[in-house]
């Protein structure tokens, strides 16, 4: 009895499962990772799916990023893009001010993505005290509205510079009114330009591996247990003394903070950013991703998130069709991805029942000769 | 010692006396009953003790401090802890987090040390562990530590909710009908688990119960409620066999 029990709980210190299921994650994403790079270096991947891995990395952050909240705090959020907004603007405004005095590509891009993750967590912490108090609908109109609010802010937003200082308008370029040599950086409606554009795949995937093991790390932590008994039962939680309000910010401000980071990598992937990109259609896009791939299933997400990206690009055969094939496929993956029988089906093909069939009849060969 | 000391809270909602001039005095390590028929205000009394709902009136002393008017989750530090009628689990997490989302308050590290895995986090999750192994143990549960919380019998269900209040290291555990939906066998269990935590623990127990046998059994006071008003009071023989209780039990 004392040693079976002394066996449990090695077993619980190893948090075996979890762990697998973190290396099983991100070994594939390091294995999809190595044959998109061989594939490029070879000559053998269409420019389309080129354009698109940097794509696919800040969608399976955003995915990521947006489970947090919806798949294990439990709240559905309608604004994710906003925070993604919110990333992407001062990510670009940073770079574009200091392209030219800092020469350190590395620093700077770095730089970026903190700053852009820090002031996206804190619109989601000053969000989130003002929107946590709801719940189920209202919560999802609330987060919608605060959402368009950050992008029709954005969208009619001056900002330049010249020697005087900053200058902010709501108005037009000419009111802000700048010296000769001044420069305006966010243009409203047209964004900002001339980003450098310094997102790569390699980062992208660095980031989107940074990304879930902060989640994942976090999950499986006190705040994690904490966040997900928050879900499962409020009451019960408040009853044996977990402060609701403030692990409901935390884990929704760094969903936010994440958000943000997915934003840095968009804009410095294109060469424009304007802030009509992040309307609600992506936030609803995002959230398509999170329930494909299954509510607090992060690698769920990212899968969801790859193959929703790449999908349409290649649907645009079928021309005027192209959506609605789209939407027909996304229908019939929602109704039988999570259908018990197909859920059966996986399990007893999956990759690795495969693996080890194959290695089990090459023995059987042996034997035999 | 006194433990509780409740002095004529009361609650009404609208018109609605819920509990009036509620009063109570639980002395430390007693196993105090709480009957009355339905509707009578049990649960009410609860919520008002574990600051669900804020008294109209009155005051709760727990071992000497005012917690009267506190938030729930300041009661629950100050050390009340309670089940619910209806089970409320974290059902979509395993067993043993159930527990240790009980040990939040007394073993804390940061959630940053959480994220980047700094050794606060292993060093404190280790002693979780250990910790809610030995409660789950108590209980008879740890070998079902890895289930889903949900998939456990209901028996087993009830049990753990038990454990994740004694795991927030409480000086009163309230239990609200903690026999409901049990078979004679489980009651039987269950009585002996109550015992067990009050060998074991430094505890001082409050429970709501309809099962009379269970009540008899290992309660040393019974308080009877009736329209949220005090019907009796006292010692098990006594109370049961009072005429007025009998009454509103039963009927005239």
């Amino acid at each position: 009895m004392k040693t079976q029990i002394k066996k449990l709980k090695a077993q619980a210190l190893k948090l075996n499962k979890t762990t697998r299921s973190n290396v099983i994650t991100i070994g594939a994403l390091v294995i999809a990772y190595l044959i998109c790079m061989s594939m490029i270096r070879g000559g053998n991947m269409s420019n389309l799916l080129q354009n698109l891995l940097v794509a696919m990395c800040y969608y399976s952050i955003m995915a990521v990023s947006l489970n947090l909240t919806v798949g294990i705090l439990g709240q559905l959020s309608l604004g994710h893009a906003g925070f993604m907004c919110i990333g992407a603007f001062t990510g670009a405004f940073f770079s574009k001010i200091m392209v030219d005095t800092m020469d350190n590509v590395i620093l700077r891009f770095t730089l970026a993505i903190l700053l852009g993750a820090a002031m996206a967590g804190l619109f989601g912490v000053i969000i989130g005290v003002v929107v946590l108090r709801l719940r189920g609908d209202y919560l999802a109109i609330v987060t919608l509205a605060f959402g368009e609010i950050i992008k029709n802010v954005l969208n009619v937003l001056y900002i330049g510079f010249d020697s005087r200082g900053i200058h902010f308008s709501m108005k037009d370029t000419a009111s802000l009114n700048l010296d000769e040599g001044g420069m305006v950086v966010i243009k409203g409606a047209q964004g900002i330009s001339g980003t450098p554009r310094n997102a790569t795949f390699t980062i992208g995937v660095i980031l989107l591996i940074i990304t879930y093991l902060i989640i994942v790390n976090l999950v499986n932590s006190r705040s994690g247990r904490a966040i997900m008994a928050i879900r499962d039962n409020h009451i019960a939680a408040e009853s044996i003394g977990i402060n609701i309000t403030k692990y409901k910010i935390l884990a929704f401000s760094i969903s936010a903070a994440l958000a943000g980071v997915a934003g840095v990598l968009y804009s410095h992937n294109i060469a424009t950013v304007q802030s009509t990109k992040f309307g609600y259609n992506t936030s609803i896009l995002v959230l398509v991703f999170v329930v494909l791939g299954g509510m607090g299933n992060l690698r769920g997400s990212i899968i969801a998130a790859i193959v929703l990206t790449v999908l349409p690009e290649y649907l645009r055969f079928m021309r005027d069709y192209r959506m609605l094939i789209y939407a027909i496929v996304l229908i019939v993956m929602m109704i039988f991805n999570w259908a018990p029988a197909c859920i059966n089906w996986r399990k007893n093909h999956s990759f690795k029942d495969v693996f080890w069939n194959i290695i089990n009849k090459f023995k059987k060969v042996k034997e035999e000769a | 010692m006194e433990m509780l000391s409740v002095k004529n809270i009361g609650i009404s909602f609208g018109g609605l006396h819920a509990v009036d001039s509620f009063s109570i005095t639980i002395n430390k390590g007693e196993l105090y009953g709480l009957i009355g028929p339905n509707g009578a205000g049990k649960t009410t009394v609860f919520n008002l003790l574990t600051g669900v709902y804020k008294p109209d009136m009155g005051q709760i002393l727990l071992d000497g401090a005012n917690i009267t008017g506190l938030s729930t989750i300041e009661i629950n530090k100050a050390g009340i802890a309670r089940t619910f009628q209806n089970i409320r689990l974290f059902k979509n997490m395993s067993v043993l987090d159930n527990v240790k989302c009980g040990l939040h308050n007394d073993y804390k590290y940061s959630s940053a040390s959480g994220i980047f895995r700094l050794p606060s986090y292993y060093r404190t999750e280790k002693i979780m562990n250990n910790r809610a192994y030995e409660i789950l143990e108590v209980f008879g549960l740890e070998k079902e530590a890895k289930y889903l919380s949900a998939n456990l019998p209901y028996g087993k269900q009830r049990k753990l909710e038990i454990a994740r209040a004694l795991a927030t290291d409480p000086k009163l555990l309230l239990l609200d009908e903690p026999a409901a939906g049990m078979n004679p066998s489980e009651t039987e269990e269950l009585m002996a688990t109550i015992r067990l935590i009050r060998k074991q623990y430094d505890v001082t127990i409050l429970l709501i119960e309809h099962d009379m046998k269970l009540v008899a059994g290992i309660c040393e006071k019974i308080f009877v409620l009736n329209f949220g008003i005090e019907l009796a009071n006292g010692l098990p023989q006594d109370v049961l066999n009072d005429p007025e209780v009998i009454k509103a039990y039963l009927g005239e």
